[in-house]
Formats: structure tokens, sequence, C-alpha cells
């Protein structure tokens, strides 16, 4: 499947598929580990971020000329902050019932490593249009990721799906996939499954099926959330080629440049 | 001794990487040589501590007095991002031994959600600036406790023989749901 670069459709493939941000990258992993008790909050959790990193996305992307480079971290910040505010209103409003159950994870959607990441890898250098596709399709690659990691965990740990029964009336729920051990337990086995296909299938030519679409090296990475994709990641190993991770994640700016 | 059971829930009973979910990025990232992770354990300690007491602070005596609360959000990432920036210029200069062992993990801190997650716990919860602060303390002995665990299971796990799409990160969130269920034994405290 090769699509045209940039264009709105690949973006949200690549969203959704390539690169999408649960199951490659491995951001944002504090909501989408406490949120996805069940389907519906995870699908929840999941929309009110694809708006807010839309948005960011496309405001950072129309003011990314009048940024100065040293300040843009904190002019991100506070787009996305400002975001975040407005929909943690419109979700008290709203639907109160979801507000009351995702509690405190609203507000810190502002340090979701996806859209820090995304601002500075993608919105700050590119045109508004595809910046705005890109948050979208990342959105959607994570509210994807969220409802299966809370369908999986609501119909094995409760029984139920979006509320309603689907097991057999015998079946006697595994609570703990409901409680937080089961997050990390679901989250490892579909990471699993993915890699296990991904392999299988040896798709993508140059990239080690196993590792994804990044340096390869997410899980064990310095620079979560201020990750710039797998060009930069390549720029820093071959800048500093004893792959000393630490000297190359403290030096943002410099990356920033070699790329 | 209200204080003390708040300590103790953040600490071990309610802790805030294992069973609250805040500040896996770091917990995943920083976890595979357990000096390291101890330095990040010790650099998450020093900032959620300071940040605690500054957020605090500003809450009670500028956003409450000018019926702003609703700044919240905004204005505690913008005090956590130059608390950590502060903390770096300040130790960089006059306590240099303290910069050289937390140094490289200062500017991650900022995107690490137990920082910003506590301060918005506090004011949920409506502790006083002590509590708070407290709180944040304990808290953050709690991820340096499982971090470093972490990391020492981690350093042994390098010499077994994982089944392919298991290396990496998913065996670590399985080790991790591991400790969460051990975690769970801390609950007979309360």
């Amino acid at each position: 499947m090769s699509l045209k670069k940039d264009t709105p459709l690949e973006r949200i493939v690549n969203g959704i598929y390539t690169e999408n941000p649960v199951f490659c990258l491995i951001l944002g992993m504090c909501p989408t580990l406490a949120t996805t008790t069940s389907a519906l909050n995870g699908v929840g959790m999941g929309l009110s971020t694809t708006i807010i990193l839309t948005m960011a996305e496309l405001i950072i992307s129309l003011i990314r000329k009048i940024i100065p480079d040293r300040m843009r971290m904190p002019a991100y910040i506070v787009v996305i902050a400002s975001f975040v505010t407005i929909v943690d209103f419109l979700m008290e409003g709203f639907t109160p019932g979801l507000y009351k159950s995702l509690g405190i994870y609203i507000p810190l959607i502002v340090v979701n490593c996806i859209i820090m990441g995304r601002a500075e890898a993608y919105a700050g250098k590119m045109k508004p249009v595809s910046a705005f596709f890109d948050g979208l399709g990342m959105g959607f690659g994570f509210t994807i990721a969220l409802f299966l990691l809370g369908s999986v965990r609501e119909i094995i740990g409760a029984g139920t799906w979006f509320g309603m029964k689907v097991t057999p009336a015998s079946y006697v729920p595994v609570n703990i996939f409901v409680l937080a051990p089961g997050a990390f337990l679901v989250l490892g086995f579909l990471v699993a499954i993915m890699n296990k296909l991904k392999i299988g299938a040896g798709r993508r030519v140059g990239v080690d099926p196993a590792l994804g679409n990044m340096c390869g090296d997410c899980a064990n990475c310095m620079k979560l959330g201020l990750c710039s994709g797998r060009e930069a990641c390549d720029a820093v190993k071959e800048a500093v080629p004893s792959d000393n991770a630490v000297t190359a994640s403290t030096t943002p700016a410099d990356k920033k440049e070699g790329v | 001794m209200e204080i003390i059971m708040i300590a103790i829930t953040a600490c071990l009973i309610n802790n805030v990487v294992l069973s609250q979910f805040l500040g896996i990025c770091a917990f995943l990232g920083v976890s595979q040589k357990s000096d390291s992770a101890s330095g990040m354990g010790m650099a998450v300690t020093f900032v959620l501590t300071l940040s605690s007491l500054v957020c605090g602070v500003i809450y009670k005596f500028l956003l409450i007095p000018f019926h702003v609360e609703y700044l919240k959000t905004i204005a505690f990432i913008l005090i956590v991002a130059a608390l950590v920036q502060f903390v770096e210029m300040f130790t960089k200069k006059f306590v240099p031994a303290l910069y050289e062992a937390l140094g490289i993990y200062l500017p991650l801190i900022t995107t690490n959600c137990a920082v910003l997650g506590v301060a918005l716990l506090n004011v949920q919860n409506d502790y006083d600036i002590l509590t708070g602060t407290i709180h944040g303390f304990a808290t953050a002995i709690g991820f340096w406790l499982a971090i470093v665990i972490l990391a020492f299971i981690r350093e042994k796990m390098v010499y077994n023989d994982i089944p392919k799409p298991f290396k990496g990160f998913p065996i670590v969130m399985i080790t991790s749901a591991l400790m969460s269920i051990a975690f769970f034994g801390f609950a007979a405290l309360k």
C-alpha cells in the first residue's frame, strides 16, 4: 500500500495503522491504561483526545511561522492546555457521567505524549490541512486502540460490552481485568499480537517488522513524548554514533537542526 | 495521623504507577538499568515535592482570590515547566553534584504526568498546602520504589529467552501487571 505522502487519506491511514500511536509508537500510555476499564470510557477518552489533538495541530500549524524556535515548547503547551480546558468544560456540561468516570484524566490530556509528540514532529513543520488530517488520523488510531483495549477488558472482566450483557449467564467475570493489573496484561498481549502479525506478514522493507515505525526502541526510549519520528531518530544515531541515548535525548534543539 | 494515612495510601496502596497509571512513560523509558532508574526516581521526588508546594501556594493565593480556578490546568502545567527549568539552572549553578546526578532526567519530567496529576489531585481532594506537599512526596517515593523494582527485574530479564513477539514492550507490560498484583497486597494496610 503506497499512498502519496501528506495527503489527507494517507495521514488517516498512517495514524490508524502504519504509525498507530498506541500499538506502534507506544505513546500516550497513561490514559490508555487508566481509562479503558470499559469500552465506553475508552471511546470517550479517545474522542476527546481526538478533538484536542486535531484542533491543537491545526492551530499550531497555522501559527508555526510566528513562534520563535526557542519558545515553541511553551507556546505548544499553552495552545494544548487551552483546548483541554475547553473540552473539560464541554464534557462537564454535556456528558456528566463520562466526565465523572474519566475524572482527573481529562485535564491530564495536556501531558499526553501523543499531542506534544505530534505537535513537535508534524504540526510544527507542515501545512494546516496536512496537520489537521494528521491529528484526525492519530486521534482515530488512538480511539480504536482504546476501544479495543476497553472492549477486551470489559468483556472478560465484567461480561458486558457498552453496558450490555454479552456473555452467557454461566460465565463468571474475571474481575482482575477491570482492575489495574488487567490493563497492563491486556495491553502487553495486544502489542504482542500486533508484533506477531507484523513478523508474519514481513512487510515494510528496511524496517525490522517487530520494531514498528520509529527507531524501534520506543519502549526503552528516553525521549518519549518528544519523539520526532524515525527520520529524526536515524539522524540522531548518525550524529551520535556511540548510540548514546542519553546524550541524544537531552538535545532536542540539535536534533531538530539535524533533520 | 490522617497525614500518615494519606502518605501510606499514596505511596503503597494507591501506587502512582501501578494503580493510578501516572508517569508510565518515565516508568517504561528509564527502567532499563537500576542506577538510572534510581536517578529518575530521585529527580521525580525532588520536582514532585517542590511542585506540589508551589502549585498549592499559587492555587490558594492567586487562583482562588481572583476566582480563576478554571485556569488551573494551564497554570499548573506552566508552573511545572518553569519549575523544572528553574531547578535545572539553580542546581547547575549552586549544587553541581546534585546536577550531575539529576541533570539528564530533569527535562524529561516536564512531560511526566505524575507531576501534574498530583497537583490536580491535591486540588480535587481539597488538601491544604502541607498535606498536599506530603502527598506529593509520598507519591514520588511510591514512584521511586516501583521504577527501581522494575529496573532490577529488567536487568535479570536480559538473560531470559523471551518469545520474539513479546520482546521489549509487551514483556515489560506483563511484568508490570504482576507487580501491580503484588502491590494489591498493601490494600490490607488500610
